[in-house]
């Protein structure tokens, strides 16, 4: 067990953990931030994903130990608390979550996409979203969401 | 209206700090219970049902409506309090939803599954609605001295006609529950619905954009410990021994002992450690060294399975269901041609992206568990019935599930959390890997199904037969013996009902293969595998009628006018007879399940470099009345995606016993870019509700496969299949 200092969603915590432990599930049981979620453990379903100084990374194959308190983590609560983000309006807007539990990683996707591309093509969002899996099949409306949010944030 | 009551009305009146509440129900039919295909969902007896209470109304206004369909994404916190709001006259606007505990007053309707939820509730609830705005107009034209009948209910408000007068429904809810419940009071005329029938919004979707929806998996509890479990490889073997000293020394580790998963026909053991973190007693776990006694249970394997059904499909005619018609074999000697195909459909997981998990704790002879369930009836039967105590002691919290498709109605992980909770001591959250719940099931079987056909000198078909066989859901949860024996719930979208093809001699039978691999309904259970096969032969009973396939359909099925109705609709969206381009086609499909009719055309094209890809897919749905038409979308495309997942993917195989696929790379989804542009059209009807989350997805696969056909001349009968190779 080793003392960590994060700093998540602009907030310090300090953790007590193994060093091989997965940042999702510092995230998770240690800071309490729920909204970030267990899907594969091995990087594949992209359910865990958050960003690190504004770059989508996979939490769950993440150790504790390689996260350097001068990073900045950045959870889907940390996207708004209040859903005034583009994305979470557009999301809402287009109903997209059906049981909504694979729509934190796809947010945090999106969200890393439109920084990088503000205008981005349907192949722009297949590929970035190419390792965000949803059973329930909201792919489309995900689509339509981050075209629509894509246009708000222009305007 | 004084004489207007029954015995199994129930009607409470609470003072409290907050002022009145007013809760009324009406009683659960336990009739509709036994219309369940869920045997896990445990069947209350008639007498126990005594209370359903779905309204709170307190003196300063405040609604509530109780929800007692679990969410599993299917939009049940819409369409439930949707059905009350409606006859109750409040804007959705102004309640909140809460989700019901499994508690017998809140009766019979407390599950999910089968495409039920607007189906079944969409009387009782709409009666509920509307018993309580009886009664807050009734308490107001006592306090007015005035006649009911110039009194009528908007908006949370009872209004006098004649004065304008108005009070709230705040305001009378004392008053109101001192009156009794109609029984039958009257629902309102569908045209003058105010709420159903509108894409409304979902209320708990701002919740699932920023994290704070509550899951299964994110329940917390004070004094919480966490628990993973080392099942035993092969399915259904046995523990003979384990490190359980060292295990027991490692960091944060509290406890490893045996633990059984309960199935309903087999019991599984496997090895608990409970340590202070989840990652913890992952890394205690694989420091376990077992062994298994796996003794019988070596050989299992889906090949063989396949090969046996494929036998017996060959070689066996199988018991007939009681709607055959004419004489098949009759027909056969007498026909022209004949045609005859078999196809196969493999062994699938559910795969949610959340994986089984429960919270518990376990306090003598009481049991507190917070659960993400397709019913919490199943979740009392199952934990009552595996630790020896009453019903009532078992007190379920129900949690948002993500994602289910059925997995979550079969309660082996919950039963198991709670005995891992009793012998730890400490509340304890359970949480399967994705490993754990890839491999160990239960899946939806493989199926193969057996087809034949004839026709006449004039090409007219005279003879049908349809030969369902494989593993029976029900035979193995009840462990029935169905040798010689029909499975009542397997000719979804086969029987004359589902399939009214008119063809004077048909006979639909079901061969028994049975199989240790635990097996479970999957979205849309049998009509996911039994309309791929009979879909796709009526295509090639079509064309080697040289009829197109649209044409042979609609003769067919000339006297079954909403079925004819989805036809022509779909045809008209999707230009149909227009002439094609070479190399591009479109493939049409149509299935009745869960009392819907859905029509699938999904338009393909070859690849340069071999293969077809999707251009299109459209679907026309014909459910009846509908709650929610956004929620019928959304629920549509999802069907399409996850019949792609099961057509295109690869399913899960056996080999000696084990389960070959652990993790989403060998059992990989479809993925946003995989999927093609959806479409869905729903039929305005005033028709009862059909149902919405199942029926989209029985009939994609032959439309996508149909096309298929016509692109590239190769007709597939074994799925999955991978369209970069057709």
């Amino acid at each position: 067990m080793a003392k960590y200092t994060l700093t998540i969603n602009e907030k310090p915590y300090t953790v007590e953990a193994a060093p091989d432990t997965p940042l999702l599930w510092v995230i998770r049981d240690l800071a309490g931030l729920t909204g970030t979620k267990y899907g594969c453990g091995i990087a594949l379903c992209g359910a865990c994903t958050v960003h690190l100084n504004g770059q989508p990374v996979r939490s769950c194959m993440m150790p504790v130990s390689s996260v350097r308190a001068s990073q900045k983590i950045t959870t889907v609560e940390g996207l708004s608390e209040d859903n005034s983000h583009a994305l979470q309006q557009a999301w809402i807007e287009e109903q997209v979550p059906q049981c909504g539990y694979c729509q934190s990683g796809m947010l945090m996707s999106a969200a890393a996409l439109l920084r990088a591309k503000p205008s981005p093509t349907d192949e722009d969002i297949d590929s970035a979203l190419a390792a965000n899996l949803c059973r329930c099949g909201t792919y489309p409306r995900v689509k339509r969401a981050i075209h629509r949010a894509a246009g708000k944030m222009k305007e | 209206m004084s004489n207007h009551t029954t015995n199994r009305r129930e009607f409470i009146k609470t003072a409290s700090a907050a002022g009145a509440f007013l809760a009324v129900g009406l009683s659960g039919a336990g009739k509709i219970l036994a219309l369940s295909p869920f045997s896990l969902l445990g069947n209350e007896a008639e007498g126990e049902i005594e209370l359903n209470t779905f309204i709170l109304i307190t003196a300063d206004n405040q609604i509530t409506l109780f929800n007692p369909r679990p969410e599993m994404g299917q939009g049940t916190f819409q369409s439930m309090p949707a059905l009350i709001a409606e006859e109750l006259e409040v804007s959705l606007s102004q309640v909140t939803v809460r989700i019901t505990d499994g508690q017998p007053k809140y009766g019979w309707q407390q599950w999910v599954g089968g495409s039920n939820s607007v189906q079944g509730s969409w009387i009782p609830l709409r009666k509920v609605g509307a018993a309580a705005k009886e009664m807050l107009i009734h308490a107001a034209a006592r306090r007015w001295k005035a006649a009911a009948s110039d009194c009528y209910a908007e908006n949370a408000n009872v209004l006098h006609r004649p004065t304008g007068k108005s009070l709230t429904y705040g305001e009378l809810v004392a008053d109101a529950s001192t009156l009794d419940v109609p029984k039958e009071p009257k629902l309102k005329d569908p045209k003058d619905f105010k709420i159903i029938g509108k894409s409304l919004p979902r209320p708990e979707i701002p919740s699932k954009v920023n994290g704070t929806a509550l899951f299964g998996i994110d329940v917390s509890v004070p004094g919480m410990l966490y628990a993973t479990v080392q099942h035993c490889p092969l399915i259904h073997g046995k523990l003979v021994s384990f490190n359980e000293a060292e295990v027991r020394q490692m960091p944060g580790v509290k406890h490893v002992f045996k633990v059984l998963r309960p199935m309903p026909h087999k019991s599984v053991e496997g090895v608990a450690v409970v340590a202070d973190t989840f990652w913890q007693a992952l890394k205690a776990r694989q420091a376990l060294q077992i062994e298994w006694d796996n003794t019988g249970y070596e050989t299992i394997s889906t090949e063989d399975y396949f090969a046996q059904a494929r036998k017996k499909a060959a070689e066996m005619d199988g018991p007939s269901y009681d709607d055959a018609v004419g004489d098949f074999k009759a027909a056969c000697k007498t026909a022209k041609k004949t045609v005859e195909a078999v196809y196969q459909t493999p062994f699938a997981a559910h795969a949610p992206i959340e994986p089984m998990n429960a919270t518990a704790k376990v306090v003598g002879d009481k049991v507190e568990i917070w659960v993400p369930t397709q019913s919490p009836l199943g979740v009392k039967d199952d934990v009552s019935k595996h630790l020896g105590i009453p019903k009532e002691n078992v007190n379920v919290h129900v949690i948002f599930m993500g994602g289910s498709f059925g997995r979550k109605s079969y309660h082996d992980f919950a039963v198991e959390a709670v005995l891992i909770a009793k012998q730890a001591g400490a509340p304890v959250k359970l949480i399967w890997t994705r490993e754990d719940d890839m491999v160990n099931g239960p899946f939806r079987p493989g199926m193969i199904n057996a087809l034949k056909g004839g026709f006449d000198a004039q090409g007219k078909p005279i003879a049908w037969e349809h030969k369902i066989t494989g593993a029976s859901l029900n035979g193995q949860m009840e462990k029935l013996d169905l040798n010689g024996k029909v499975d009542d719930w397997a000719p979804e979208t086969v029987d004359q009902n589902t399939s009214p093809y008119a063809i004077p001699n048909r006979r639909q039978a079901f061969i028994w293969q049975p199989t240790d691999i635990p097996v479970l309904w999957w979205r849309s259970v049998y009509a996911s595998t039994n309309a791929f096969a009979q879909e796709s032969f009526v295509d090639e009973m079509a064309h080697a009628a040289k009829k197109d396939p649209l044409d042979f359909r609609l003769e067919l099925l000339k006297a079954q006018p909403r079925w004819i109705n989805v036809l022509e609709i779909l045809a008209e969206k999707t230009d149909y007879r227009r002439q094609r381009a070479a190399g591009k086609s479109i493939g049409i499909a149509i299935a009745h399940s869960f009392n819907t009719t859905a029509a699938w055309a999904v338009a393909v094209s070859k690849n340069a470099g071999g293969g077809v890809r999707i251009e299109k897919a459209v679907c026309v749905i014909d459910c009846g009345m509908v709650v929610n038409p956004d929620t019928v979308a959304a629920q549509t495309e999802g069907n399409a995606i996850m019949a792609m997942s099961a057509a295109l993917k690869p399913g899960i195989t056996f080999t000696a016993g084990e389960a070959q696929e652990t993790n989403y790379h060998q059992y990989p989804l479809p993925s946003m870019g995989e999927t093609p542009p959806i479409e869905v059209h729903i039929i305005p009807s005033q028709e009862a509700p059909g149902g919405i989350g199942e029926p989209g997805l029985p009939p994609f696969a032959p439309a996508l496969f149909n096309a298929v056909f016509l692109a590239t001349g190769k007709r597939v009968r074994t799925l999955p299949v991978d369209l970069g190779s057709v």
